[in-house]
């Protein structure tokens, strides 16, 4: 027993290193996983903004493709930088909706003339009810919304080209 | 040219201590026992070695060498000469050199001035010693290189950290670094006298002055960097236990037990094996001291030292250095007799108390340190803050500062209670006086600092007992120490406690003109102006305080922008008073007209860092009236022989 004992503080010790060790292997992980993924999408129905697309509701999602939505403004700087990478998700067939957040027809008609246009329909969000509902934060963010209506991907921020492909794939993941 | 010979000079010291090592421990046995000599005189060398190489580090960052790649990414050519001086160390690489320097050159203070031990067992220390230090050598060498040239040399260098640019920054780091580094020097003569099978009070003597050596710095610094938090930071606390200020308590805690073990050992020869222990312990909380704040695994306010794989590196040595300790530890401490036995009513017990009561302390700030990082592995994260710490270190301190007083009152190997309850009655009595007093005059108080401030009164009377019917001019200078050192952690008490239950705080919008009251002061406004520094410009309040009608005073809060690196920071203003201090801080600007003022009235909050000095001040003599009677005591002993 008293043998055992003395050898209890470099167990303890060992103990200290492992959990040191596993834990500078794997590094801190900082990412938050969104609260969002797996839960329904709630219900909304938005009304149309921009001439040539049709308004967005929870309806026109829930129709058994799954779609990637797209909450923008023409106001947010970064929206423009990503619309390249919206454009390349459209090109591998991907329909991509948009959440128009606190906009205007006059400023999003040139938007799209210059930034390029990849979306079907258009809902308006005027007072960011719909956005609040989704859990973001703010523009860019986009979802991969299932056949059902289900949240499987919430992407933060704008879409560099090296999240196309994820994208693509959760989009794929989804069908 | 002189980085590339403080370079040469680092290799040299690290060669000395490979051959320290090698022919430390090949003495031993008994055919190179010759070897032997050469131990001291090597590590004397080593230390020659690398106080150059540091020196080398402090003449670059003086003249701002640029084209060597410390000095380009720390320094800057515009910052004040002090901080050119002290941001030689307020790096990685440069506080790793002043390290092993601090090390090497208190290994050849052990190899110049220890005479007491037998041969044997410092020659084992000595080589222990070198392990320690070949270790940070190398680490030095390949991982972390502090004379590194750029090529091509920068324009002008990155500057120094704002938070950092402060002459607190000169002093606190090397403080704590000369307390880590003593307690290694205590750990290496563990090691030795494990090797040698060596343990009785011959070793503890030996060992004494450097834990208290180490246990007076560590105090210090941890004084000294609790008040730096408390006026640089701006947040009106003194400890946030974080992360890294734990790693500086824990070695404390554990330097604290074992300078109250050692003692047993030194007087008595009881505490043996749990003496060795508390120093392989000490040492090891020093290391993952240095591990947390290197490594970054711990998020903290200290994270300006940050690097993951130089924290493997360090990792790598903290598992050598102490799971080989540990496994001597366990292979060895069977073979140490145990000591001599004592009464549970002794000296003694209560030294033992109240090492338990420091080792579950400390245990539980370990705990509460490491859980994040327990959790976070198991995929789950949380923070442990104040409210633990607060709630389960705080009731045992106040146990552990009972038993500190009836200790110097109890006599060694036996003691009747009846006797020790005599003793203790005017300080008993005192502090339930206290409390009756706080209960009816200041009611609604917590419960904790309740207590403490009416125990720091009876902990402070206790805390002179031991004087008492004493001839003062024939008392030892190590029991003034002793009582200074307690009288201390009863003032420190009391000012925490103070703190805890009396501050008052306001935090307001106000525009020039307008008067804010906050305890005992009226504190006007009278306006804000734009100033500059030799590397900073400021927006700086003019406050205007006054006491009761008394003559006003000025206050002149600021809030800082450094320009290299752009950095925001606040200088608080402080006026000290006899009963406590008025602490103020400027924030941001409204869109109206009107300032963010944050003003605080701590009472007494002095008396926190007064007791810190006072302990140390304990310590610093008890350490001259150790040397000094173990030097008497050699000198008779010689007379004897002669």
């Amino acid at each position: 027993m008293r043998r055992t004992i003395l050898w209890l503080p470099l167990g303890l010790f060992l103990l200290f290193v492992a959990v040191v060790i596993f834990q500078l292997r794997h590094g801190s992980d900082t990412t938050i996983r969104s609260q969002m993924i797996g839960k329904a999408m709630p219900e909304f129905a938005l009304q149309p903004i921009v001439p040539g697309h049709a308004g967005l509701s929870l309806a026109d999602l829930k129709s058994g493709q799954p779609h990637l939505v797209n909450v923008f403004a023409s106001w947010c700087l970064p929206c423009r930088v990503e619309a390249p990478q919206l454009m390349a998700l459209k090109q591998r067939g991907i329909p991509i909706e948009g959440i128009a957040v606190r906009d205007r027809t006059e400023d999003l008609t040139p938007f799209l003339a210059q930034a390029g246009d990849p979306f079907d329909r258009i809902g308006s969000d005027p007072q960011s009810r719909v956005q609040f509902d989704l859990g973001s934060s703010g523009v860019p963010e986009s979802y991969v919304i299932d056949g059902k209506g289900v949240i499987r991907l919430q992407h933060i921020g704008d879409i560099r080209p090296e999240d196309v492909d994820d994208i693509a794939r959760a989009w794929e993941a989804a069908k | 040219m002189i980085a590339e010979a403080g370079l040469g000079a680092l290799w040299l010291a690290a060669a000395l201590s490979l051959l320290q090592l090698f022919f430390g421990f090949a003495a031993l046995k008994p055919p190179a026992e010759e070897l032997g000599r050469s131990v001291r005189p090597i590590a004397i060398a080593q230390a020659a070695m690398v106080v150059i190489a540091f020196l080398c580090l402090i003449q670059l960052f003086l003249r701002t060498d640029l084209s060597v790649k410390l000095v380009a990414e720390n320094s800057h050519s515009l910052k004040p000469w002090l901080y050119k001086f002290a941001g030689a160390w307020g790096n990685h690489e440069g506080s790793m050199l002043l390290w092993v320097t601090v090390l090497a050159v208190a290994g050849a203070a052990v190899a110049l001035f220890e005479r007491r031990l037998p041969e044997r067992t410092l020659i084992a220390t000595l080589a222990a010693q070198a392990t320690i230090g070949l270790g940070f050598y190398i680490f030095l060498l390949f991982a972390s290189n502090p004379f590194d040239r750029l090529e091509p040399p920068p324009v002008e260098g990155n500057g120094l950290n704002p938070l950092l640019q402060d002459p607190g920054l000169a002093f606190h780091p090397p403080t704590l670094y000369f307390g880590y580094v003593g307690i290694s020097i205590a750990f290496s003569f563990a090691v030795g006298a494990l090797l040698t099978r060596d343990v009785g009070p011959a070793f503890a003597r030996a060992m004494r002055p450097w834990v208290l050596g180490a246990w007076i710095f560590l105090t210090t610094g941890i004084t000294a960097g609790s008040y730096w938090a408390y006026y640089e930071l701006g947040w009106g606390g003194w400890w946030f236990w974080d992360p890294v200020e734990n790693a500086s308590l824990m070695p404390w805690l554990a330097a604290t037990a074992l300078l109250h073990s050692v003692t047993v050992l030194a007087t008595r020869d009881g505490l043996r094996a749990w003496t060795v222990m508390l120093a392989v312990v000490a040492f090891s909380m020093s290391m993952i001291g240095t591990f947390l704040v290197r490594s970054g695994i711990l998020t903290s306010v200290h994270a300006f030292a940050v690097d993951p794989r130089r924290g493997f590196f360090i990792l790598i040595l903290l598992a050598l250095y102490i799971g080989g300790a540990l496994t001597l530890y366990g292979l060895r401490v069977g073979t140490v007799k145990e000591g001599s036995t004592f009464e549970p009513v002794s000296r003694e017990g209560a030294l033992v108390v109240n090492n338990l009561l420091l080792s579950v302390v400390l245990g539980l700030v370990l705990i509460g340190t490491l859980y994040p990082l327990v959790t976070e592995a198991m995929g789950d994260k949380v923070s442990v803050g104040p409210p633990y710490f607060n709630s389960v270190a705080g009731p045992i301190a106040l146990l552990l500062v009972v038993i500190m007083v009836a200790g110097p009152l109890l006599r060694w190997r036996r003691d009747r209670l009846k006797a020790l309850g005599q003793r203790l009655a005017l300080p008993v009595l005192l502090a339930a006086l206290a409390l009756l007093a706080l209960v009816l005059f200041a009611p609604g108080m917590h419960i904790l600092p309740l207590l403490g401030l009416a125990l720091s009164l009876g902990v402070g009377a206790g805390s002179l007992a031991p004087l008492w019917k004493r001839n003062l001019r024939r008392t030892p200078l190590f029991i003034y120490g002793m009582v200074i050192a307690h009288l201390g952690i009863a003032v420190s008490l009391a000012g925490m406690a103070c703190d805890s239950a009396f501050t008052q705080e306001k935090l307001v919008a106000a525009r020039p003109g307008e008067t804010v009251s906050v305890g005992p002061y009226d504190v006007k406004f009278l306006g804000v102006e734009p100033i500059a520094g030799p590397n900073w410009t400021a927006i700086q309040a003019t406050l205007s305080a006054s006491r009761g009608g008394g003559t006003p005073f000025t206050l002149t809060p600021q809030a800082r922008m450094f320009s290299a690196p752009p950095t925001e920071t606040s200088e608080t203003s402080i006026a000290t008073r006899l009963d406590g201090q008025l602490y103020t801080v400027i924030g941001k600007p409204g869109d109206d007209g009107r300032w963010q003022l944050r003003l605080w009235w701590k009472p007494f909050v002095t008396l926190i860092w007064l007791g810190g000095a006072m302990i140390a001040f304990g310590g610093v003599l008890s350490l001259i009236g150790r040397v000094l009677r173990g030097r008497r005591a050699r000198r008779e002993e010689e007379e004897a022989y002669a």
